[in-house]
């Protein structure tokens, strides 16, 4: 396999070139403008890349490693880039070499190496469903609060926090594999992401609903892997490779036209870090571009592939918007869902004041670096909570749970929806 | 020197927060976007919260002989904060407070981390501007740009940072803190100390509090985008336009090799053919002189053979400045680094500058595409190479010295807006002369007998 940033760091030197270090990425880059120190942001992260290739410090050096990771790999750094530095090449390359030479803590190693057997590891969410309540308090159908034990194990984990209830029967045991309806318009494959699997169900049954009432016949494949961005993030990228390979290989069992997301996350996983991490594998290389075209995001799958029947019912709310980073900044997918969200009679769109700024999740960079998370978060849910809107609706179910839990922490009233839940809600209210 | 009792003592003085000490954390104020230059990477970082910290500093260093460099969001373009010894950065990225705005006297008062784009977002609700922007306003504080008297697009009409600084708190290099100025108009009382500080590259006194002047943000504008097939007429055009007695906010100028690669990358619908385009916009308060201003930059280019068109919507607007935002990002995608250079000639020179960078391109094989602010001839030559080929390296080398010969020669200067920091200091006395230099020396040594301030920068201190 030809060598990538991935397996070599001095492949990386090509990309680190790039770098001008402008600063424009200081402008937009969430960490950096909580923390105002240099290698908060990626200009920095970048100067340290030079400086190992230049023998000047180990890729091992402990505080070296902790702000490599301390990176949320929004990519709104890409963004405002004039010179096209591919950060997240650079970034992922790092925390890959780190994992190489330092190995992966025990912790991650364990949970990572469940993602790889998807029916161990569903058996283990489902077990840890039923168990939640020894960890976290019910607060009401849909809310859970931490016990106080759970406090020596995060700081996120103070009397404020929330997290939306694990659901006991996945989404995926809850419907068919395949959802038929009478000459489709399209053949797609649902690729649900776990999220959606296990916190929220209802995203999931709302798309379907919405596909069907635009006549699409859906593959839900049941045993779909992660999509390996929580690994990838954390640099083990031969578990990604091996869960990208999986899933490959189940949607080439499949006769779908389409891939169709509803996670930022899962869609520029499949769309973008896929033909990236598997580039100049034999057999792999040419499915992941194969497949990388093939998958939208719901909202561009509705606008673009194919005849959308927009809902007649109306849903009389004040609806704010926020982009999810790896939607917007990844997948490039802003408009669309804004133009579904205006074509929804007796809604209203209000736009906060700066809808695309992270809303500080970056996976478990909210747990692991509390303090900054959480300074990212309170912004996200001022901006919100200024714009009076019933709900905030979102690409992503990442983005979702931690705006509920922001919008709680911070007295909003504000209600988080995804685009579908609305759309389902809309068509649901015709008749 | 720093060893663990300066460093114990930085600590003290700022709190352990904000002290930084391992070297992953110095790497990353090794540097800023100047490419090329030599740099070190600094023995400790701090970070100020108010002025007596920094006079505390200052104390120390003095005791201890240790180099500060001053640093604001290190975006400078001459190597302004970038350490050339294991001494202390002292980074004002945490002092970033606006004090005051009084929309009656039309001052702003703000600590020296505050960024630029955000000082003028500050003052937008009075309707108010703060006009030098640098290309990086929307990260470089006000505290770097005033130590580097930073330009902009709107330098033609508006001036430069010099132009709207009227006092200030500096921290000198023997401790004593000194202000000068205020909010009054007019203040001939002592030399003037503007003039002394604004620029200074750091090396006369470190900034803590800035006293900046505001104006009235223009109500109109018009924004129109002009295209020649001559060199010549493009530089004609500039000039008349100033002759008229229009003097256009914007004036910026493009050349072929720029016009290319923007088209190429960006796609932004520009012919390809022409060897220069213009764009310029008029502002001010009132409608119909707004109105009359852009009539007359039309004449001008329908005589001078331009073709032109005019934005009537802000969206044909931002069409129209896409060429110009694109031209850097667009020049950057040909080869793995680009260099940008500051060169700057009369305005009535202008043509003759291009003309000759474009030779020098020919003559090292080198591409080169030129844009900048052509109303004020402060030209951006992009140089774009592979710092990883060094046969390349060395030709731009060779062709950089040459543009600024160059530019000397046609009454130019060195730097319009970048500063003469690390990057420029070899061709110093080439403009200002041995006298110039000297005169540099004694004011430095007046007021920084032990060399502690950015010491290294602006200033040669040795043959």
């Amino acid at each position: 396999m030809a060598k990538t940033v991935f397996d070599d760091l001095e492949t990386l030197k090509r990309e680190l070139i790039r770098c001008m270090k402008c600063g424009n990425c200081m402008a937009v880059c969430p960490i950096y403008n909580v923390e105002k120190k240099e290698s908060s942001v990626a200009r920095g992260k970048i100067a340290l890349g030079e400086a190992v290739l230049e023998d000047k410090i180990n890729i091992d050096d402990e505080t070296l490693v902790k702000l490599i990771f301390n990176c949320l790999v929004c990519k709104s750094c890409m963004m405002a880039c004039p010179s096209g530095v591919r950060f997240d090449r650079i970034i992922l390359g790092l925390r890959s070499a780190i994992a190489k030479k330092k190995g992966i803590p025990f912790i991650k190693k364990v949970l990572f190496g469940l993602l790889k057997n998807p029916e161990l590891f569903d058996k283990g969410m489902k077990a840890f469903a039923t168990m939640q309540g020894l960890f976290f308090k019910k607060e009401d159908e849909k809310t859970r609060t931490p016990k106080g034990f759970l406090k020596q194990f995060g700081k996120r984990f103070d009397d404020d926090f929330v997290l939306p209830e694990l659901t006991k029967e996945s989404f995926r045991d809850r419907v068919n594999e395949v959802m038929d309806v009478q000459n489709p318009q399209a053949n797609v494959i649902f690729f649900t992401g776990c999220s959606v699997n296990y916190f929220y169900p209802e995203v999931g049954q709302d798309l379907l609903y919405v596909l069907k009432r635009n006549n699409i016949r859906v593959i839900t494949p049941r045993n779909q892997n992660c999509c390996g961005m929580p690994v990838m993030v954390h640099g083990d990228i031969e578990t990604a490779r091996e869960l990208a390979k999986k899933n490959l290989d189940i949607f080439e069992k499949t006769d779908a036209q389409y891939i169709v997301t509803v996670c930022g996350s899962c869609g520029s996983a499949l769309k973008h870090e896929y033909p990236i991490i598997l580039e100049g594998d034999k057999v792999y290389e040419e499915k992941a571009k194969k497949w990388s075209e093939k998958v939208y995001d719901i909202s561009t799958f509705l606008l673009k592939a194919i005849k959308f029947e927009p809902p007649k019912g109306k849903v009389e709310l004040k609806v704010t918007y926020h982009d999810s980073c790896h939607l917007k900044k990844s997948m490039k997918v802003f408009n669309e869902p804004r133009q579904l969200l205006k074509m929804i009679p007796g809604l209203t769109l209000v736009e906060m004041k700066k809808p695309d700024a992270c809303c500080g999740s970056g996976g478990s960079y909210h747990l692991t670096h509390t303090d900054t998370a959480l300074k990212i978060a309170k912004a996200k849910a001022e901006d919100i909570k200024q714009t009076k809107a019933d709900v905030v609706c979102t690409g992503c179910p990442a983005c979702m749970m931690e705006l509920f839990e922001g919008i709680h922490r911070w007295d909003g009233k504000c209600k988080v929806l995804h685009t579908v839940n609305l759309l389902a809600e809309a068509y649901k209210k015709e008749a | 020197m720093i060893d663990s009792n300066f460093i114990s003592k930085c600590k003290n003085i700022f709190g352990a927060e904000n002290v930084l000490t391992e070297k992953a954390d110095l790497i990353a104020y090794s540097y800023d976007s100047t490419p090329g230059i030599h740099r070190e990477i600094p023995g400790v970082v701090v970070f100020p919260e108010n002025t007596k910290q920094v006079q505390e500093l200052i104390f120390l260093s003095r005791q201890t002989k240790t180099s500060i460099y001053p640093r604001g969001a290190g975006t400078c373009l001459s190597g302004g904060p970038v350490p050339l010894s294991k001494g202390v950065v002292i980074s004002f990225q945490k002092m970033n407070k606006i004090i005051e705005i009084d929309p009656d006297n039309l001052t702003a008062t703000v600590q020296p981390g505050v960024i630029i784009a955000d000082l003028n977002n500050a003052v937008s609700k009075y309707g108010l501007l703060y006009p030098p922007d640098p290309g990086s306003m929307a990260t470089a504080t006000v505290g770097g740009s005033v130590a580097e008297n930073s330009g902009g697009l709107r330098g033609l009409k508006y001036g430069v940072t010099k132009h709207y600084i009227m006092g200030m708190e500096v921290v000198l290099p023997t401790g004593e803190i000194f202000r000068y100025g205020g909010k009054t108009v007019k203040n001939v009382t002592a030399y003037d100390f503007t003039s002394l500080f604004v620029g200074s590259e750091g090396t006369l006194g470190i900034i803590t509090e800035i006293i900046c002047k505001l104006i009235p943000a223009p109500k109109y504008r018009k924004s129109m985008i002009a295209f020649f097939d001559k060199l010549e007429d493009a530089g004609k055009t500039v000039t008349d336009i100033v002759r008229a007695h229009v003097i256009p906010a914007t004036l910026e100028i493009m050349d072929k090799v720029t016009i290319q690669t923007v088209e190429n990358y960006a796609k932004v619908g520009l012919p390809t053919n022409v060897e220069a385009l213009l764009l310029i916009e008029v502002d001010g308060m009132g409608k119909d002189s707004v109105e009359w201003e852009a009539e007359k930059c039309i004449e001008i280019i329908e005589n001078n053979n331009g073709k032109f068109k005019i934005a009537e919507t802000d969206q044909e607007r931002d069409s129209l400045w896409a060429a110009r935002r694109s031209a850097l990002p667009a020049l950057a995608q040909v080869k793995p680094a680009t260099i940008l250079e500051d060169a700057t000639v009369p305005r009535t020179k202008l043509v003759d500058m291009l003309v000759s960078i474009q030779k020098i391109a020919k003559k090292y094989n080198l591409l080169i595409g030129t844009f900048g602010h052509a109303g004020d001839g402060n030209l951006h030559p992009t140089i774009l190479i592979d710092p990883l080929d060094k046969d390349e390296m060395e030709r731009f080398h060779k062709a950089v010295d040459e543009i600024f010969e160059v530019a000397l020669s046609f009454g130019g200067t060195l730097s319009g807006e970048h500063g003469i920091g690390i990057a420029k200091l070899k061709y110093l006395k080439d403009e200002i002369g041995r006298s110039g230099v000297e005169t540099m020396r004694r004011i430095k040594q007046a007021l920084d007998p032990d060399n502690i301030l950015n010491p290294g920068k602006l200033v040669p201190m040795e043959d």
